[in-house]
């Protein structure tokens, strides 16, 4: 009980007790419009109107046409989805997924669980992707100049300008991201064998090429081992972001939630420190976080190397002299969990990479944790070519240039280089599906098809193989891009599924010992991937550590530093014409549809920048060298002190009307160091306050508690152990002669769920906070995106969000103590959707009925019989209710911020199984009622009873954590009956009083009464216990 | 060459043994065990009813009397499994048919055993032997009483016109009782005052004016009024009887009940989804390829659908029923799980030249429904469970409404 003294707060505003948090916290809404002033003309006006308008409408029924196929496909029926696996490809990006189509249209992503590289986990931006698929920026044909020109034009001008320029010797280069497909490698080989003078560069917008120089000095190879977390005890993090927006995160956070999870009678879990300056979705997640400086990842890295090696008597190096706050702990840890340890770094300085790789070696954790035999191939990117590429651009040396499905005139460094001297190359070639900022600039403008068109392949990791199918007939004229390459090769017509289909045949085929040629095929493409044994040996480690240090040692900086980071929701920019991820509220600082500069409390003290309740705070002029911006600022606790945080993906000028203009591109900020392109500017950085006042639009201090400490219930894994219940808080309430749980008493009768009794269990300790349910709860139910002034007034539309709370050890007397905490604090972060009370107190006060309670445990929303009156929002205790305050289909207003209900090419995305809303009613989470219903209706044509995993709802399907588990509470051998470990009552088997068994299960707000069916599982952290 | 000799001779050799077998082992009788009956009789419905009828000439021809007509037994199970080749074969009977159907091909069942077809056979002779009656009875759709049946409309129009002619010798007799009070009155000493009662004018004037009459007017003015605006109300958006002209006239009456084709034939969605599918061309094509003339419009409609796979432009009907998109239909859920026959919902669909919308199709119809049947549990094991708590606490049988048939969030979401 004594643990319940910590206090909660949901960012320095309320830490502070601001007079405009004060002034608003008790309020869900807003209220800052003021009374219109209605006048009774106005009211007759509009009651004239609206009686004729509704007289008309009332007159003619319109007529509907139901229009069949001429020739209906044979796996096709209208109304029933099909599933076709395929692969998310973005760049370097991957992930197995599959695509739910209803009527030849992609609706739904998800992850494919056959996969072993990514298992089933997506993220994001992978659930967000399959709105770009109808985007209304495509290019909806080829171009020359401005024109737009069938394909054989495109063909004539690009064969006739290729072969000129090749015949007069002038280089020729195809530009691209990190090519993961082995088909499109060998259609590009074929290309650059047919032009004598073509080469090929790979480069990436966020580089690991220092990871690559650092292995081949390592390793004797360029390559980025992968890894395995699940078997790590002790995890070190050195401003890498491993579940966040890392090369690997989706694997990563799969294999680490195993680490975390204490289901089962485990009582072990894993420890993880982490060292960085911005606050990331990873350091959340850390046990334990010191925040450092950028220019300190070094010193931390050599100084856990002599740690390490002293402990284990190995030769020290010398540098690395600072002292770090849980440095010899980590260090300590590591030894004691040698083999089962890691420590990874997000730096994309080699000598920083070669450091860790030594750590690592000393502690044996290569051929445990780390494998070099199937390295990762999804960052291919080469620093030093692309620089050398731009400078021949500039000389003019290079003739042709073909923009493989990239940007670098946004997301390269040297992009306004590019940009300048792109024009002195004779030929000029995008295949980027829109008119980028890199496409506008050429004269050949070829789209590539959308991922979700196109036939490819892909091999994430050595060895491991994942085709691509086309969900959809191309909604454009574009064309496959590695058609146009072939083409352009010189194949007559090209085509490249079979030329996918042959290369299979040719590498994989006769080694699988399969018997026939189109069983195999069909067999890899119903599944997705494919898997090949890999002959290649472990590597050892040779590289050189103490040179390595050395040239580490001379980084000592005092002034501001930048550290820049990848957004999780629009990444590198590329998907930055997609609302769903400008809507997602960034994980740890709640901001939607802005670019922010995050400080730490420190620094903003001094330079005079404030943020208030209502997310107003002033816009700094950040300057380095020639790059200046207008940024707003936002305090973020555990931010390190002299360091200032920026999100690369915003800034972009040609990208549609979703995200134009919206923040500042920083990707002119990383410089060449050592040989690669670092994310960090550690000096010549100045912060000004401009005093211009701005407001963002954050879902940070929305939907308060009121104080409530129930909501969080969390411990320490010692406490854990001796005490399963640790950190649980059990609300008693008197009655005249005894003190019982709030559950007991009860005004109701209680509902008996005869069928089924839904319920959802949420492990608050493997919840990485990500976002990615959120994505796939709004394509799942047609959730409105609003845009940000709406935000603003806080009527964002999610069923689903997920609350962080920072938390501090001191007590709430202690100003002192919270002010110091509040630099680098714990955070803990809990999804947060209708709880599906038992007793649910929006029913009672519905003066319509319009929400009503089923026979199955459902909190049922029935938004055609809503008034609107909004009594169910106020009296919702956890405030997950959505008011529709516009029609947000069909309206001009939000054209903008939400396509995917106001063109026709975006309505295409729509579930046609979920009513659109319209204005002036309420919503809000339905457990997926449809999966439900078309889950019951599959057994009931089966003739059989359900079985657990008949239902999976869009939340649980997105978690790659495999933190959410929905199941039938009735059914004793479900998931979330074992995992709560339901003990029905036996005199009402179906009623509502189960026991929940599992003593860290809780309900949120248990004092109050409503019995919800959503249950929560404490966080553990592994930290020691506090000496108090 | 000599391969192919004894290949052939191989072959001749197996032909030969089969049929000696098959000779041995059926007498090529056309059996009459009632099991085999029904075996026909399911084959016939899934294979040959598309195009034969027993008793009527349909693509094909009508089939009673078939084992008869034809040379032998064993040349139609010959041809039941290739006709082409029995007509390359130059058999004249098979050649006759062949002219008089338009050189319509019958469809090969290659897979079909000789058993089969016998059982075939079987229920086809069953068949014709039945007396004509039996076959209308059974005709679908038959046993949809009309709405507001029960005393028949003669009987109606007789009441009315006894209880007028009631109510006029109710007047008179009362216009009688006044003018024999009035004289019985007059025979009495009244004072003015009475008499003035007694004789007071009645004009239509006054009475028009009276408070009273004024009043119930009003009132019956404002309630009929009231009455006509609620009804009107509700059938906004009611769109029973809702005939549209369809830009093909489609006879489901020629199809569905004079041919008797399964409604699932053409709508394959029905079983399987939400929704029931309008068939796409290339499903008119199975039998269309051949019917080229229909029974009622002649060539003309028909061409349409050649016209619409010709140029791939798919046929644009018109939607009768429609629901609201808040409200989730799902068609598998009623056909294949509550087995409901089409006919309950879309009324006697056989009879219709012209499609309507049979039933209102509002929420209080849908309501009523599922307060009123039965769930389907019979041989469903996920009802188990519920008609066991069900046959605990109720004697009645499980209605849809007693496992949440009523809840919102069956239909809306």
């Amino acid at each position: 009980m004594s643990e319940q003294k910590k206090i909660y707060w949901k960012g320095l505003e309320q830490l502070r007790n601001d007079e405009s948090f004060v002034q608003h916290a008790h309020q869900e809404f807003s209220n800052d419009e003021s009374d219109p002033g209605h006048s009774r003309r106005d009211f007759l006006r509009m009651m004239g109107f609206g009686i004729s308008a509704a007289t008309l409408a009332a007159c003619e029924t319109p007529v509907r046409k139901a229009i069949p196929y001429v020739n209906k496909p044979v796996d096709i029926d209208a109304s029933i989805p099909n599933y076709y696996a395929s692969t998310y490809i973005n760049g370097g990006d991957y992930c197995s997924i599959v695509v739910k189509t209803r009527e030849g249209r992609p609706i739904k992503i998800e992850g494919n669980t056959l996969s072993s590289v990514t298992k089933g986990g997506v993220n994001a931006q992978v659930e967000a992707s399959v709105l770009s698929l109808y985007d209304d920026f495509r290019l909806r044909k080829p171009k020359l100049g401005d024109k737009a020109v069938s394909w054989e034009e495109v063909d004539k001008e690009v064969i006739g300008k290729l072969d000129a320029v090749a015949a007069a010797g002038g280089q020729i280069v195809l530009v691209s991201n990190t090519i993961i497909s082995p088909s499109t490698f060998s259609a590009i080989n074929k290309f650059t064998s047919k032009y004598g003078t073509a080469r090929h560069i790979q480069y990436d917008a966020v580089s690991s090429y220092g990871v690559l120089k650092s292995n081949e000095e390592s390793f004797g190879v360029a390559m980025i081992p992968s890894y395995d977390f699940s078997k790590a005890k002790v995890i070190v993090g050195i401003a890498c972001d491993f579940l966040g927006s890392w090369h690997g995160a989706i694997e990563a956070a799969t294999q680490y939630a195993s680490t975390r999870k204490l289901d089962d009678g485990k009582t072990e879990m894993s420890r993880h420190y982490q060292f960085e300056s911005n606050l990331s979705l990873t350091g959340a997640n850390a046990d334990y976080r010191t925040a450092i400086r950028a220019s300190q990842e070094g010193a931390v890295a050599v100084q856990l190397y002599n740690l390490v090696a002293q402990k284990l008597g190995a030769a020290t190096v010398s540098g690395g002299n600072d002292k770090f706050a849980q440095l010899e702990n980590a260090a300590n840890d590591l030894v004691a969990a040698k083999g089962a340890s890691v420590v990874v770094s997000g730096s994309n300085d080699k000598n920083i990479q070669v450091v860790v790789n030594a750590i690592n070696a000393l502690l044996g954790n290569y051929g445990t944790t780390i494998t070099t035999e199937r390295p990762a191939l999804v960052r291919k990117g080469n620093d030093e070519q692309m620089s050398s590429f731009v400078s021949d651009l500039e000389s003019g040396k290079t003739k042709a240039v073909i923009f493989y499905n990239c940007n670098p005139v946004y997301d390269h460094p040297e992009g306004e280089k590019i940009a300048k001297s792109i024009a002195k190359a004779s030929l000029t070639v995008s295949t980027a599906s829109s008119e980028d900022e890199t496409a506008s600039l050429c004269g050949v403008k070829a789209p590539d098809h959308h991922f979700l068109e196109s036939w490819n392949d892909a091999e994430p990791r050595k060895g491991s193989f994942s085709l691509s199918q086309p969900a959809i007939t191309p909604i454009f004229i574009t064309r496959q891009g590695q058609e146009s390459l072939l083409k352009w090769s010189g194949v007559e017509r090209p085509d490249y599924f079979s030329f996918v289909k042959g290369n299979w045949k040719a590498w994989f085929y006769n080694a699988s010992g399969a018997s026939d040629f189109q069983m195999f095929w069909d067999k890899c493409l119903y599944d997705g991937v494919y898997e090949t044994a890999v002959t290649s040996s472990a590597l050892k480690f040779v590289g050189n550590v103490s040179g390595a240090a050395t040239a580490l040692t001379s980084t000592a900086a005092s002034g501001l530093e930048v550290v820049i980071y990848q957004s999780y929701g629009v990444g590198t920019g590329a998907q930055a014409n997609n609302p769903l991820l400008h809507e997602l509220p960034d994980p740890i600082t709640k901001v939607v549809w802005d670019h922010v500069l995050t400080i730490s409390v420190k620094d903003a003290a001094a330079l005079g920048f404030t943020n208030d309740g209502e997310s107003n705070t002033q816009l700094a002029e950040l300057s380095v060298g020639s790059f200046k911006a207008n940024v707003p600022v936002l305090i973020q606790p555990g931010q390190a002190a002299g360091t200032i945080g920026i999100s690369v993906g915003y800034g972009r000028t040609k990208v549609g009307r979703v995200a134009e203009n919206l923040g500042v591109n920083v990707y002119p900020l990383m410089k060449m160091v050592n040989g690669s392109l670092s994310r960090a500017v550690v000096s010549g950085v100045k912060l000004t306050n401009t005093n211009a006042s701005y407001q963002i639009a954050q879902t940070q201090t929305h939907n308060t508690y009121m104080g409530r400490d129930s909501v969080i219930q969390e411990s320490v894994l010692a406490r854990f152990q001796k005490d399963p219940k640790a950190g649980r808080y059990e609300p008693a309430i008197s009655k005249w002669d005894d003190k019982v749980a709030p559950g007991t008493l009860s005004l109701w009768k209680g509902h008996d769920y005869n069928d089924h009794h839904w319920a959802m269990a949420i492990d608050l300790n493997s919840c990485t906070g990500c976002g990615s349910c959120i994505v796939a709860c709004n394509v799942e139910n047609n959730v409105a995106m609003v845009g940000k002034d709406e935000v603003i007034r806080r009527r964002e539309m999610h069923w689903l969000r997920i609350d962080r709370y920072y938390s501090s050890d001191a007590t709430v007397d202690d100003l002192r103590g919270l002010e110091v905490a509040s630099e680098n604090p714990e955070v803990v972060f809990q999804p947060m959707m209708c709880q599906h009370c038992n007793n649910a107190p929006c029913e009672t006060v519905c003066p319509v009925a319009a929400t009503t309670h089923s026979t199955e445990g459902l909190n049922q929303m029935t938004y055609n019989r809503c008034i609107g009156t909004r009594y169910c929002a106020n009296n919702c205790p956890y405030k997950v209710r959505r008011f529709n305050w516009f029609k947000y289909h069909d309206n001009q207003k939000f054209f903008e911020v939400n396509p995917a209900m106001n063109t026709d090419l975006g309505r295409m995305v729509l579930n046609p199984d979920v009513t659109v809303r319209s204005r002036g009613v309420m919503e809000k989470c339905s457990f997926c009622v449809q999966r439900i219903q078309s889950a019951k209706l599959t057994s009931k044509k089966e003739k059989r009873t359900m079985k657990d995993g008949d239902v999976v709802t869009a939340c649980q399907a997105s978690c790659a954590s495999g933190a959410i588990v929905f199941g039938d509470i009735n059914d004793a051998e479900s998931k979330i009956s074992k995992l709560l470990q339901v003990e029905k009552n036996p005199e009402r088997p179906n009623g509502i009083d189960k026991k929940i068994g599992n003593p860290r299960a809780y309900t949120v707000l248990e004092e109050v009464g409503v019995k919800p069916n959503v249950f929560y599982l404490t966080k553990i952290r592994n930290k020691e216990e506090a000496k108090a | 060459m000599i391969r192919t000799l004894k290949n052939g001779l191989g072959r001749a050799t197996l032909l030969l043994a089969f049929v000696l077998f098959s000779a041995a082992g059926h007498s090529q009788e056309i059996p009459t065990d009632a099991a085999v009956i029904k075996e026909g009789e399911s084959l016939f419905n899934a294979n040959c009813k598309s195009c034969h009828a027993v008793k009527r000439k349909l693509v094909g021809p009508a089939l009673a009397g078939v084992e008869g007509r034809a040379p032998s037994i064993k040349w139609i199970i010959e041809w039941v499994k290739n006709p082409a080749k029995v007509i390359a074969s130059g058999d004249a009977y098979a050649v006759k048919i062949y002219e008089e159907y338009q050189k319509a091909q019958m469809t090969a069942f290659t897979g079909f055993k000789d058993d089969q077809v016998l059982a075939i056979l079987a229920y086809v002779k069953s068949e014709a032997e039945k007396p004509e009656q039996t076959v209308a009875a059974a005709q679908p759709g038959a046993a949809v009483p009309a709405a507001g049946a029960g005393i028949p409309e003669g009987y109606l129009n007789l009441i009315l016109v006894g209880m007028i002619i009631i109510l006029v010798l109710l007047v008179v007799i009362l216009g009688f009782i006044l003018t024999t009070l009035k004289k019985f009155l007059d025979q009495r000493s009244l004072t003015d005052e009475d008499k003035e009662v007694v004789h007071s004018p009645f004009t239509i004037s006054g009475t028009l004016q009276s408070p009273a009459f004024l009043f119930i007017v009003c009132f019956i003015v404002a309630a009929v009024g009231f009455k006509t605006v609620i009804d009107g109300l509700y059938t906004i958006g009611v769109q029973q009887n809702y005939e549209p002209k369809q830009p093909i006239a489609f006879s489901h009456k020629v199809h569905a009940g004079q041919y008797e084709i399964e409604c699932k034939y053409c709508h394959t969605g029905a079983a399987k989804g939400k929704s029931a599918n309008i068939p796409s061309a290339n499903v008119c094509m199975n039998c269309h390829t051949q019917i080229k003339s229909g029974t009622v419009t002649g060539e003309g409609e028909i061409a349409k659908i050649y016209a619409a796979v010709q140029n791939n432009k798919p046929i644009e009907w018109v939607r009768i029923h429609n629901l609201p998109d808040l409200a989730y239909f799902n068609h598998a859920q009623h056909v294949t799980v509550g087995n409901i026959q089409c006919q309950t919902c879309h009324g006697p669909i056989e009879q219709m030249d012209v499609v309507k919308q049979y039933s209102l199709l509002t929420m209080g119809w849908c309501i009523d429904c599922h307060r009123k049947t039965d769930v389907n549990t019979k041989g469903n094991a996920y009802y188990d469970k519920l008609v066991e708590l069900h046959g605990k606490t109720s004697k009645t049988n499980l209605k849809v409404e007693d496992i949440g048939g009523l809840e919102c969030a069956k239909c809306h979401y």
